[in-house]
């Protein structure tokens, strides 16, 4: 299966890469933009990026599997972004990261989506957030402070939309 | 909050916006910079204020401005590092939602003096929220000529690219940094060359981090003189301090370098909530070597926390009471730098990766009486053995809390 963003997110591409010096080194923003619309990369993905970047695939490959934000298999519809540092871990957040994957229905595999693939949940270093501890992020939404019961609140909501 | 506050931040972030900063003063430094000022007197006038790198590092940045060759052909940057990522510190988060004019115009300043014309900011992807809100920013400026083609009426132009990181605590090194821009993995580079002469895409290049630059205005504006006679020490001005973990009021606290770590986590922090005392103290980072109780009347600034063998960093004060154990921290810690070192150093690879083994056997009951010795000697072996400051950030950190609290190891692991 070959794979082509939309015409949207291409010319959103083209913006990108236009932006820069060299056109490799929108290899992140290309990956952002590919994330942002399919909800992972997938290795036909990473074929098209390379090919428009004129970048080895094994380059992309590399990228890829170096940043723990972009993702290589399907997502939840939300993704839950989970801090385990230490002014987390000193709150509570381990109670938290247990009582949404009790919620969600996971296992200690970190990045699972639940059943119905309504939520992702990936445990995260610091997000720099650390006087609202717990804290995680929603989508890209900070909250914090969150107690287990609030965050398994968060995952009803989202599940009831 | 007591006087000494200084309030150079807005307090929250509704006047983020340009028509807030321009009536609080903002753009007068940049404009007065670029259209009064030679570039050398620039440099000068921010070495003679003393002002050191926010990030962690603590290198004076008029200094890192003046190694720039001058002159010659091709073009230069200018990287603003808003990857923090150090844990316990929120500071540029904060700069970024309160204040990012601020940091603009500090970027405009620093980019006239060294001769630059392009400008990246590398903003850490878990805060792509809050680049928006730079995006924003920097439109408004450019809307009003600060920005883009003959700033101020100038010959001087800047543009501005915003960079989203993914998920990387090394890219946070400046060279790794570096890598990240150019569409890599974050591995740093071997200095030398040093970024000043051979940075981004081989070009000379200013690393400087949100914090610093953001500092920047105020001593263009005020002078030199007004910024060193902040300071309570040989540092010289204010800083952000990130408070949190066991106290009762964390949040962000601009105020006076040189005050004594005690005086911050108790007058501004409220000190430890009811019925816990203070176990410990990590000062600047979870890098930073943590502090007992006993040792917290150490000045904040960079020559003092050095002395007490732990350094200021990223000025991220994290407070650990007395019902947490020490195990629990170490296995933050050894479970963090295995999984944030890039592998490109063997020391460090195998170092982490190997405590962290460790540590999690300590936790799960079947510690080893060899085991302190083991981490303390995996330690030993990362300890200036790598190309980036990595590998001491792990081991230095890891090696104070199993050489200060070794009695309490040792009971769990004779559990």
């Amino acid at each position: 299966m070959s794979y082509v963003p939309s015409a949207e997110a291409r010319e959103r591409i083209d913006r990108a890469v236009a932006a820069y010096p060299e056109e490799s080194a929108a290899l992140l923003p290309v990956l952002h933009l590919i994330q942002g619309e399919s909800g992972h990369i997938s290795p036909e993905a990473e074929a098209w990026v390379a090919a428009r970047l004129g970048i080895p695939p094994i380059r992309v490959r590399e990228v890829v599997t170096f940043y723990t934000m972009f993702r290589r298999r399907p997502s939840g519809q939300t993704v839950i972004q989970v801090c385990r540092n230490l002014s987390c871990t000193l709150a509570g957040a381990e109670g938290v990261v247990a009582a949404l994957r009790r919620e969600l229905g996971l296992g200690p595999g970190d990045g699972d989506t639940a059943s119905d693939g309504s939520v992702s949940l990936v445990t995260v270093e610091c997000l720099g957030n650390c006087d609202r501890a717990p804290c995680l992020q929603v989508d890209g939404i900070d909250r914090g402070p969150v107690t287990p019961e609030a965050a398994v609140a968060i995952v009803r909501e989202i599940r009831g939309r | 909050m007591s006087e000494d506050a200084v309030r150079l931040l807005p307090a929250d972030e509704g006047s983020w916006d340009l028509g807030s900063y321009l009536r609080r003063g903002g753009y007068a430094s940049a404009r007065k910079a670029v259209t009064g000022m030679a570039p050398a007197d620039i440099i000068a006038e921010v070495r003679k204020a003393g002002l050191r790198g926010r990030g962690g590092a603590g290198f004076p940045a008029g200094l890192k401005w003046s190694f720039v060759p001058q002159g010659g052909p091709g073009p230069r940057y200018l990287c603003v590092n808003a990857d923090e990522g150090e844990p316990g510190t929120f500071k540029d988060r904060a700069i970024l939602v309160r204040d990012p004019h601020r940091l603009l115009e500090g970027m405009i300043v620093a980019a006239f003096a060294v001769g630059i014309r392009t400008a990246v900011i590398y903003v850490r992807g878990e805060y792509a929220r809050l680049a928006g809100r730079l995006r924003e920013a920097i439109a408004e400026a450019q809307g009003r000529g600060f920005l883009g083609r003959g700033i101020f009426g100038s010959a001087f132009d800047l543009e501005v690219i915003v960079h989203l990181g993914a998920g990387a605590y090394i890219c946070g090194e400046e060279t790794a940094l570096l890598e990240s821009i150019e569409g890599r993995r974050g591995l740093p580079r071997l200095k030398p060359p040093f970024p000043a002469v051979v940075g981004l895409f081989g070009s000379p290049t200013v690393i400087n981090n949100v914090e610093t630059l953001a500092a920047v205005p105020a001593i263009i504006g005020r002078g030199a003189d007004w910024y060193t006679a902040i300071g309570q020490s040989k540092d010289c001005g204010v800083r952000l301090f990130s408070l949190s973990g066991a106290v009762r009021r964390p949040g962000l606290y601009e105020l006076p370098t040189g005050m004594p770590l005690r005086t911050i986590i108790e007058d501004f922090g409220g000190g430890p909530p009811e019925g816990v005392a203070i176990k410990a103290v990590i000062p600047g980072g979870l890098s930073a070597p943590l502090l007992r109780a006993d040792e917290l009347g150490v000045p904040m600034d960079f020559e003092s926390m050095g002395q007490a063998c732990s350094m200021v960093g990223s000025a991220g004060i994290v407070v650990i009471g007395d019902r947490t154990p020490i195990l629990e921290v170490l296995e933050v810690m050894a479970r963090f730098y295995a999984h944030e070192s890039c592998g490109q150093c063997t020391p460090c690879r195998i170092g982490t990766s190997w405590i962290h083994k460790t540590v999690t056997r300590i936790a799960g009951g079947h510690g080893r009486s060899s085991d302190i010795d083991l981490i303390l000697r995996l330690t030993d072996g990362m300890k200036g053995r790598t190309f980036c400051p990595f590998g001491d950030a792990a081991a230095l950190p890891m090696h104070a809390l199993v050489a200060k609290f070794r009695d309490e190891l040792e009971r769990e692991v004779g559990r």
